[in-house]
């Protein structure tokens, strides 16, 4: 077999329109062979559907396509597997209910029409141990951890022979440890001529310890294209925000006073997942008037269990839920007596209305109260509109009137919505997760802000995320959740990133 | 039903034993056929339209040509273009399966009747049945265990389409579209033409189900012959946790307890009799509530089903 360096694959002037949006506005980029390449940029610079572009998953309304000297037409994504080109995308594109072994057939373009699994389980063995990775066979996908499903993914794209590789910001899900794992190894495939990769991030951490050239995309306009020897994390800035650096959030002062009763005092609590089996497995949390707890972890290990027992949503096994030292279920006398707000995460599909209006869905708290309602029966609708364009304004939510669908405004102003709704009431108790979810960097200092003043006024808050860096932002006190307990325990003033990771990763560490 | 007569309350056991058999046949039959169809992430509620319009056509085949073979290949031809229809509608942006499948529910019975008239009287050339009594000298056990030629193709295609869903090209493709609808764009395969060949397929053995019911067992054309049976196989598939061999073994189960009310008139009691014809029934409620779950999804089911979402 003779050794072909990998690919190299040069962009030129790619413009893509979607409806009215310009996505991507004569964008070129130069990914060299054997290096690794960043494509820094906000949610929604346009990196994603570039490389999309390039992958035949869209088709570009213009520009061209170059690999290895080579002018090409790829119109659907065999055309870019073909030619080698491969991607792993944000969110895991495996099939949870069957084996590592399966998965890695099914993405094989040519399936025999009987599968020898003894023939193919031996091949698939020794083509890891030639890998960094490794992984059991005839393991179930969904048993594997986060870290074990990306490196699954990658391995897949390698089994397939692919030699160049998009990885779609890969380590939203993994832990600090994981995701240095994950890129170092693919750092030194590149390195040993094996790769070519383009790593789509907004993390500065991972352009300067893994990528050898940046490509800056702001808007759907090239913004800068670097060598990332050459560039310091203030131009990287600069060219990712523009003009002025992005509006720091201004950091919450450490809250003055959190001793005192807890107002949220979660005891030893238990409860079932979807699946039946234990998910939370006795978490204790106490939270106290004007600090903001921030509970970590990484996505799986019962975050989303524990905000819907908190919500009412979920039945628990045991243990208890004490909010102002009364018991909680989350019913809504219990809601409004003691003043808790709760936003779940992907508030469009847990927490709001989609097709309702704008108003109707800041109106859900309080429509069956004086003096939106009359007689607690009929709606007084000559009140719900003031009361919707005063929450408006008030919330900066961008929305052409309050009649609106709430599913035609963008993602950072239907959460804003949300936040207005619940935090328009006298709160002493907010329960938030994941609220910057998918929001860009903007929007999310917006909303984490709206979060800190809840708190110094006086609330205690629960702050569940997904996101290390937004609790260390804004948390008083973090709190890592793993395996339906909690593991770890620091004030912010003495959290250490690699000390917090090591306790996400759990049991899961190798 | 006198075999069990001159036997006593063995004859009871044995009758509900060879009753098991012989209704389980077209349970079997539309079980497996919606096993496929919701494997690929889709359910077809229109099997008890499927099951009647393949009994009709099986035995107005029969009578036309009268050959019971021709008969059974008209069924799954009528069976598989109902389901060709549910497929291609399902296909359409934004349609909900659910509700496409009790409209193909009435229509398939519609169509049944209105087709079926003139074949109400006439007799239609059935199925040889495959003797397993050859042993006994007793009338009442070669009768009874004159078995359908249609439940050993059940069985073995249970067997086969087991062991194809775990071994095959096709097996994992329909596995695939039916778990995680992203993972097969991400490998480029269309869901939806996995989604029409399993709706097609499903259709095409639920049709040969109403063949069994025509041509072998009760052996006639009616209007009440189905009596609910394609319905109650699709709750039957749930039970099974979508897994064929174990259609097989409900589908035992479910004919078993539809043969309790003639075996036990059979010995001659007679006292609850239309009670107790409606054991099936309330078996199937009882599965469904035993196996239904207000906090955890149903183990087994396929993640893309709309009943699991």
């Amino acid at each position: 077999m003779t050794v072909l360096p990998p690919p190299t694959i040069e962009l030129r002037n790619i413009s893509k329109q979607f409806g009215t949006v310009r996505a991507l506005d004569a964008v070129s980029a130069r990914f060299q062979s054997g290096r690794v390449h960043a494509l820094l940029g906000e949610n929604g610079a346009g990196k994603s559907t570039l490389v999309k572009c390039l992958l035949g998953y869209y088709r570009a309304d213009a520009g061209e396509t170059i690999v290895d000297g080579r002018r090409v037409a790829i119109s659907h994504p065999a055309e870019a597997h073909a030619l080698g080109l491969g991607m792993v995308y944000q969110h895991f594109t495996l099939v949870p209910q069957m084996t590592v072994a399966e998965n890695f057939v099914l993405g094989r373009g040519k399936i025999p029409l009987v599968v020898k699994w003894k023939d193919e389980q031996d091949q698939l063995r020794s083509f890891m141990a030639g890998m960094p990775f490794r992984l059991d066979p005839q393991r179930k996908v969904s048993t594997l951890a986060a870290g074990e499903k990306q490196k699954l993914e990658i391995l897949k794209q390698l089994y397939l022979g692919r030699r160049f590789l998009v990885l779609d910001e890969p380590t939203s899900v993994l832990t600090p440890a994981e995701a240095d794992e994950v890129l170092g190894e693919m750092r030194n495939l590149a390195n040993a001529s094996k790769l070519t990769v383009v790593l789509i991030t907004h993390k500065f951490r991972e352009v300067e310890q893994f990528a050898q050239d940046v490509t800056v995309l702001r808007g759907g306009k090239l913004a800068g294209s670097v060598d990332q020897k050459d560039a310091s994390k203030e131009t990287l800035a600069t060219m990712m925000f523009g003009g002025g650096t992005a509006e720091k959030s201004r950091v919450a002062k450490p809250a003055a006073v959190a001793d005192g009763v807890p107002y949220l005092k979660i005891h030893e609590l238990i409860a079932d997942g979807d699946r039946g089996t234990p998910v939370l497995n006795g978490v204790s949390i106490d939270v106290r008037p004007g600090e903001i707890v921030g509970v970590a972890g990484v996505s799986g290990n019962g975050q989303k269990e524990l905000v819907e027992v908190l919500a009412g949503q979920r039945a628990t096994t045991s243990g208890s839920i004490l909010v102002d030292r009364q018991a909680f279920s989350g019913t809504r006398s219990e809601i409004k007596r003691a003043g808790v707000a709760l936003i779940s995460e992907e508030p469009l599909a847990n927490s709001a209305v989609r097709t309702l209006s704008v108003m109707e869905n800041l109106a859900l708290r309080q429509f069956d109260e004086k003096p939106l309602s009359l007689a607690k029966f009929f709606l007084n609708r000559s009140r719900l509109a003031p009361f919707a364009r005063d929450l408006i304004q008030r919330y900066k939510v961008r929305a052409s009137s309050p009649f609106v669908r709430l599913d035609t405004l963008s993602g950072g102003n239907v959460q804003r919505v949300v936040l207005a709704r619940e935090l328009s009431r006298d709160v002493k108790l907010l329960i938030v997760q994941n609220p910057c979810f998918g929001l860009d960097a903007s929007a999310a200092t917006n909303i984490r802000q709206q979060i800190v003043d809840a708190r110094d006024r006086g609330a205690a808050v629960l702050l569940v995320s997904e996101d290390l860096d937004e609790i260390l932002e804004i948390s008083d006190r973090i709190l890592v959740l793993s395996e339906g307990t909690v593991s770890f325990e620091t004030s912010r003033a003495n959290a250490e990133v690699y000390e917090i990771g090591r306790h996400m990763a759990g049991a899961h560490a190798a | 039903m006198t075999e069990a007569g001159e036997l006593g309350w063995w004859g009871v056991l044995f009758a509900i034993f060879a009753g098991a058999i012989r209704v389980s046949t077209p349970y079997l039959l539309v079980s497996l056929g919606e096993t496929i169809t919701e494997k690929s992430g889709r359910t077809n509620l229109g099997l008890e339209g499927t099951l009647v319009l393949g009994a009709m056509c099986a035995f107005a085949t029969s009578v036309i040509t009268g050959s019971p073979w021709l008969g059974v290949l008209a069924a799954g031809v009528a069976g598989a273009s109902l389901g060709l229809l549910h497929a291609l509608i399902c296909n359409l942006p934004r349609v909900n399966d659910i509700a496409v499948g009790i409209a193909l529910f009435l229509l398939g019975v519609g169509l049944a009747f209105y087709f079926g008239k003139p074949f109400i009287e006439p007799r239609a050339t059935m199925l040889t049945g495959i003797s397993l009594g050859f042993w006994s000298d007793h009338p009442a056990i070669r009768s009874g265990l004159e078995v359908n030629p249609l439940f050993f193709l059940g069985l073995l295609l249970a067997i086969f389409l087991q062991w194809s869903l775990i071994n095959t090209k096709w097996g994992l493709y329909l596995r695939m579209a039916g778990e995680s609808e992203d993972a097969a764009r991400a490998v480029g395969r269309s869901v939806q033409s996995v989604r029409t060949y399993a709706t097609v397929f499903g259709g095409f053995i639920s049709g040969l189900g109403g063949a069994s019911l025509s041509l072998f067992y009760p052996g006639n054309w009616n209007e009440g012959l189905s009596s609910g049976q394609g319905l109650m196989a699709i709750a039957l598939v749930i039970f099974a946790r979508w897994n064929p061999v174990r259609c097989f073994y409900a589908s035992l189960l479910f004919g078993g307890a539809s043969a309790i009310g003639p075996a036990l008139q059979s010995v001659g009691i007679n006292q609850g009799y239309y009670l107790i014809n409606a054991a099936p029934y309330v078996f199937t409620l009882g599965l469904l509530i035993y196996s239904s779950s207000a906090s955890y999804r149903l183990a087994g089911a396929p993640s893309e089903l709309s009943l699991s979402r």
